[in-house]
């Protein structure tokens, strides 16, 4: 096990952690600005992924459907907060939970209809296609450091969204007090409506991005959406820096310890039942790192107690 | 009363003819993934069965989508054997749900016909009589790329494979054939898209061939990432993220990767040709291995029903064990614990066209069976 691999995998973690990010950042705004807990945001990761393999098929043009998985996204997320998210609000979350599950399946089996139930096409551009050498003699994906500088550079924009913005002032505004601001004549459900539609965009390029390594195809968005919410559970509850220090931890944890794992159990385990039992521990350690979080803060990382 | 007699004899002609029709139906329950991810492979299965059984009045099938979740195919199953009264169950695509529906469903005396899932507890100790695989058992299309592997000089491979049963029978299949000698085993999570970690231990192992055994979609996120990666070490494994549900969504990537299958669209026999082009022409879209798989388990149980009546199990099974239909790979027969013999061929993903498809280059294992049939005793 050397050094240049060690610090490859560490790569990867934080590459996945980035795109972990994405996801949790607007399930985590929603949840700290409307108190909605939305399931359904595993299905906006597969529209924004839809949007884009279709405008790519159409106009084979990579940087054209991202942008369309951001609009495609961002429109689905308006069009469902104006007619059903809205009526939500006031419900307990139990209501909330059933309601974005019976918006997984619509929208599943719609997505369905629309373009069948077999994996879409999408590609990376060739511009990104290949490696680069960083340091000395790492070799690593482009398009996988394009999704860590990508990463970044969203969480930096939501940072100064959030810190520098009118916009921003008022979001934090509605998670504080949102019965002091529609008081002050701010119009809440407008920015409800903008908010939803921030985390659903955000959830569409995850999809896009990460579309276009993997598959594109129906039910992709649950298996994130679960990660997701380790995130935030882990980072704090409507903390978008808490969700940003979550999904790098869970990120690292997850592709180390199951790379690691198997390998550190050879040493006193006859090899395929240390890769088998190693891998199986491994896929449980990051649920394992959140109870552990969770014994020592009980809000999480960064959650207000 | 003259007339009384008549309407009588008339009832007893219907009565008589409607039991008589009875014993020639069969009700077939098919469990099968139809949502969600590796909805592909089920919604396959289903199409090539019942392209098999189309206008065959005698069989009713009750289609239910499983989800790709145990508990749900063990709901389904129930409720199918215990209120709608199926004669047989199939359709199950997973070897984890296959083992939590089949031992229960064959020892309530129902017949199940495997179109895809074989794993090998039910080939070996766990085999039941009642329990029938039409597709292969697991390890099958895996022993046929260990034998491609030394058949193509390759002496040191890295393999992996999702961690559940039809995983671990994928590696121990391989291993079982090829010789030489092992760069690194890994198994990754079930459902896994993301491959960044392994394909990075496939870099620094030193490695000369991958093998690597990821059915659905799993297999496309494999190898995007791959041939991204830069890797330039050739590639060997079953058919199934090479079949053609899933070839358009992988693209150029998967050009000329060898791959081994029981099935391919090329087969030279005229039960092939015909279910190629009745299914092109019903569905719209070329098949896959998977729907090659639900079609002859499909005329298998219509050879069967032609031969004995279902209520006379003991009959209906040795009809079903001849295996007297043509199916769409040519020869094909059962082994003693019901799993098939037949040939394993070696493809290659090709370009017809604008289409990737695969075409048949050599075959692999002729007259093929599996290693755990001494292990069974019915």
């Amino acid at each position: 096990m050397t050094l240049i691999l060690f610090f490859e995998q560490l790569l990867n973690g934080i590459q996945f952690g980035t795109m972990l990010f994405l996801m949790s950042a607007g399930l985590t705004l929603i949840f700290g600005v409307m108190g909605l807990i939305n399931l359904a945001h595993g299905s906006f990761y597969m529209i924004g992924a839809f949007s884009a393999a279709l405008i790519a098929a159409l106009t084979e043009s990579f940087w054209l459907a991202l942008l369309a998985s951001l609009a495609g996204a961002a429109i689905a997320g308006v069009l469902i907060e104006i007619i059903i998210i809205r009526r939500l609000y006031r419900r307990d979350h139990l209501d909330q939970v059933l309601a974005t599950f019976a918006l997984i399946l619509l929208l599943s089996e719609g997505v369905r209809w629309c373009f069948g139930a077999f994996p879409l096409y999408l590609n990376i551009p060739n511009v990104l296609n290949g490696t680069v050498p960083i340091f000395d003699n790492i070799i690593y994906s482009k398009y996988r450091l394009f999704i860590i500088f990508m990463g970044f550079l969203i969480a930096l924009g939501l940072y100064i969204l959030i810190t520098k913005t009118r916009l921003g002032i008022r979001i934090r505004a509605g998670q504080n007090d949102r019965q002091m601001i529609s008081a002050l004549g701010v119009d809440i459900s407008k920015l409800y409506t903008i908010v939803f539609a921030i985390g659903a965009s955000l959830a569409g390029l995850a999809g896009a991005m990460i579309g276009a390594i993997q598959s594109v195809e129906v039910g992709m968005g649950e298996p994130i959406l679960i990660l997701a919410f380790v995130v935030i559970v882990i980072g704090g509850i409507g903390s978008i820096k808490g969700a940003l220090v979550g999904s790098i931890l869970v990120g690292v944890t997850d592709t180390i310890g199951r790379i690691f794992l198997p390998e550190l159990l050879k040493v006193f385990m006859e090899p395929s039942n240390a890769t088998s039992v190693g891998s199986s521990i491994g896929s449980m350690l990051i649920y394992i790192l959140m109870a552990l979080i969770l014994i020592i803060k009980p809000s999480g990382l960064f959650g207000k107690s | 009363m003259r007339k009384f007699t008549t309407t009588l004899g008339a009832l007893l002609v219907m009565a008589a003819s409607s039991t008589l029709a009875d014993g020639h139906k069969v009700k077939v329950g098919m469990i099968t993934t139809l949502s969600g991810g590796g909805s592909g492979l089920g919604i396959d299965v289903r199409d090539g069965f019942m392209l098999a059984v189309k206008g065959n009045k005698n069989i009713s099938v009750i289609t239910k989508d499983d989800q790709r979740k145990p508990d749900i195919a063990v709901q389904l199953a129930d409720k199918m054997i215990q209120s709608d009264k199926v004669d047989v169950l199939t359709g199950i695509i997973w070897s984890n749900l296959a083992m939590a529906v089949v031992p229960a469903t064959v020892n309530q005396g129902k017949f199940y016909l495997s179109p895809n899932a074989g794993p090998s507890k039910l080939a070996g100790k766990g085999c039941h009589k009642n329990y029938f695989n039409v597709a292969w058992q697991n390890d099958n299309l895996h022993e046929a790329a260990g034998g491609y592997a030394n058949s193509a000089g390759f002496k040191n491979s890295f393999i992996l494979a999702p961690n559940y049963p039809a995983g671990k029978d994928a590696l121990t299949g391989y291993k079982r054939f090829f010789k030489g000698k092992l760069a690194g085993e890994i198994y990754t999570k079930l459902g896994q898209k993301d491959y960044a970690a392994e394909i990075a231990q496939i870099r620094a192992s030193g490695a000369d061939s991958v093998f690597f055994f990821l059915p659905g979609g799993m297999g496309i996120g494999f190898m995007k990432q791959f041939s991204q990666s830069g890797i330039k070490l050739p590639i060997v494994g079953p058919a199934f993220s090479f079949d053609q549900g899933i070839l358009k969504a992988v693209g150029d990537a998967a050009l000329g990767v060898k791959n081994t299958s029981q099935w391919s669209k090329d087969i030279d026999n005229a039960a092939n040709k015909k279910f190629v082009s009745d299914f092109k022409s019903e569905y719209g879209r070329l098949p896959s291995l998977y729907a090659s798989q639900g079609y002859d388990t499909g005329k298998l149980l219509i050879s069967a029903m032609s031969k004995a009546k279902i209520k006379d199990m003991d009959k209906f099974r040795d009809a079903l064990r001849k295996a007297d239909f043509s199916s769409t790979r040519g020869k094909f027969s059962f082994d003693t614990n019901h799993h098939p013999i037949q040939d394993i061929y070696v493809r290659e993903v090709i370009k017809e066209g604008k289409t990737l498809t695969n075409k048949i280059v050599s075959v692999g294992l002729k007259d093929h069976s599996n290693a755990y049939v001494s292990d069974c005793k019915m």
